[in-house]
């Protein structure tokens, strides 16, 4: 089958764009730990990129994107016969418009949707800031994107249940936020407070690099979104504008809503507001017009301001709020289709409420959030609780007061002291290349 | 010999640079500081949450000097330092026994 070039060259510049936003949200929640976690914060979404990738050959494209050959088993899990992603160079993916204008080879579109399963696993880790075991994190990574996410993708992009239901996510309001953080609450749950929260003051470190990572994100999330048309058309701009117009109109309704509450707008605050936006448009961005980006972006900008606050009245630790963003902003993207549906460029779809589509899609799209919400909050639960009985989920209590980073990396994030934290080199046991004493000068390692 | 130590605003260091070096100090030592006195700290918000920081950063400026001059340059560093506002800082003295200069092993007042 002929591919189209022009969509491939496209695809294959978004599957880089939506990779580069997990290192983006690396550094998003890096800046907000204390300077004492931020190194393993980073460390769990790099973690995910690799336990993911590996996964994703093994089984997960299989499982997601490929037919079972039961009829009642599809509804929830796809095939094994791309194990290993056996055959799939040579495949090519049939686009949606069946004029062969958007066909793009499989593997493409296979590695353009392994980056989103990689973001949904590391976003997950922002609710268990400074506290959990690296190797019991990484355990959760295999274990929920195998039950949880490859499943779930099958649901709503593959030929699942939830897909044939007629339920839309342009590109993972439910699939990738909801999803994330109903894992996120669970976890949060699982693992308990941090140390002394929500008492001891527990500000962001580094705010430049929370605002780096926004910059990241929203860069990334050009192809994240205008990407999930896999091909280049009217919709690929239309999802493209909306993403942006959500995205400020989010950032400055937060920023308004902290001027009007708390006094001051602040840095964190755009940052944050923009994440909003851009998780509440996901589901919509190649769905509505213009001006209800606005709407979208306004009203997810304002509720997730107020939504973060729920931490504190209820008293879990959801360290960086998945919850309050992606949960929350991912539902109400995923309702707003229900609402603010127009399809310019699919007139047989039921349109949403405003446009006279009656309730019809808005009873599925209230059903979408609901029940991967669910399903990804117990299984997160259930995973977590079997990691923290066996190997144990949350490092001891003296860990956790000396710091993350040095406890179970080894390494200090900053050495800003002309002393140097008084590090000394210790002696050389011939696992570990001798440290440089002078750019130019190198210790000889010792036999 | 005495060692005045001052608490000055950060953003006095210049002036008071400038004042000693008009005096004819001739060195000084200057580190980056926290706390506080009847200033208090601040209030910060992140994500709507309150934090009340008390510490505030201050710079500490050490003079070693002749005990005769202790004075003079404690009146100094107080007029180039004040701003007339709370948190202006503390200058204080106590006496020092012994200096070594390292380069040369000169001792005392020779080592100022």
């Amino acid at each position: 089958m002929k591919i189209d070039t022009g969509a491939t060259a496209w695809m294959l510049a978004a599957a880089a764009l939506v990779l580069l936003m997990t290192p983006g949200l690396a550094f998003f929640y890096g800046g907000m730990t204390r300077a004492k976690s931020v190194l393993n914060m980073m460390m769990m979404s790099f973690g995910a990129i690799i336990s993911v990738t590996i996964l994703w050959v093994l089984f997960g494209h299989s499982i997601a994107f490929t037919d079972n050959g039961s009829s009642f088993a599809n509804k929830f899990i796809g095939g094994f016969d791309a194990v290993g992603l056996k055959g799939v160079a040579t495949q090519v993916s049939e686009g949606l418009l069946k004029d062969q204008s958007d066909n793009i080879p499989t593997m493409v579109f296979s590695m353009f949707q392994l980056t989103f399963a990689i973001i949904t696993v590391a976003l997950i880790s922002g609710a268990i800031a400074d506290r959990a075991k690296f190797g019991a994190w990484m355990t959760f990574t295999v274990a929920w994107a195998t039950l949880v996410y490859f499943p779930v993708a099958h649901w709503v992009w593959g030929t699942g249940w939830l897909n044939k239901l007629g339920i839309e996510d342009f590109a993972g309001g439910t699939v990738v936020h909801v999803n994330a953080g109903a894992a996120g609450l669970a976890l949060a749950f699982v693992l308990g407070r941090r140390r002394g929260w929500p008492k001891e003051p527990m500000r962001p470190h580094n705010l430049p690099f929370v605002l780096l990572g926004v910059g990241l994100l929203w860069f990334g999330w050009f192809g994240f979104n205008a990407g999930s048309e896999l091909a280049v058309d009217g919709t690929t701009g239309l999802a493209f504008m909306n993403t942006q117009i959500a995205t400020a109109v989010a950032a400055g309704a937060w920023a308004l809503v902290e001027k009007l509450r708390d006094g001051h707008a602040t840095t964190l605050g755009v940052a944050s507001g923009a994440v909003a936006g851009l998780v509440a448009i996901t589901p919509a961005c190649g769905f509505v017009d213009p001006w209800a980006a606005i709407v979208l972006g306004a009203i997810a900008g304002t509720v997730c301001a107020y939504a973060i606050g729920l931490k504190y009245k209820l008293g879990y630790d959801d360290s960086l709020d998945v919850v309050g963003v992606h949960l929350v902003g991912g539902a109400i993207g995923a309702l707003s289709l229900g609402f603010l549906a127009a399809y310019p460029f699919l007139p047989d779809q039921h349109k949403g409420l405003f446009y006279g589509g009656g309730a019809h899609q808005l009873g599925l799209q209230a059903l979408g959030p609901v029940v991967i919400g669910l399903y990804s909050f117990v299984m997160a639960w259930i995973i977590g609780q079997i990691i923290d009985k066996t190997i144990g989920f949350r490092i001891s209590a003296d860990d956790e007061a000396a710091g993350i980073d040095v406890t179970a990396h080894a390494e200090t994030a900053y050495d800003l002291t002309p002393a140097g934290g008084g590090a000394s080199r210790a002696a050389v046991t011939g696992t570990a290349a001798p440290r440089p004493v002078s750019p130019d000068k190198k210790v000889e390692a010792e036999a | 010999m005495k060692l005045i130590t001052a608490v000055i605003k950060p953003f006095k260091l210049d002036e008071v640079k400038a004042a000693l070096e008009t005096f004819g100090v001739k060195g000084m030592t200057v580190s980056e500081a926290s706390g506080y006195g009847r200033q208090k700290g601040h209030t910060e918000v992140y994500r709507g949450a309150e934090y009340k920081v008390d510490l505030v950063p201050k710079l500490r400026v050490e003079v070693l000097v002749d005990a005769e001059d202790a004075d003079d340059i404690i009146d100094v560093i107080v007029k180039a330092a004040r701003t007339d506002k709370i948190g202006d800082g503390k200058v204080w003295a106590v006496p020092v026994d012994t200096v070594v200069r390292v380069r040369t092993g000169e001792t005392g007042p020779e080592a100022l």
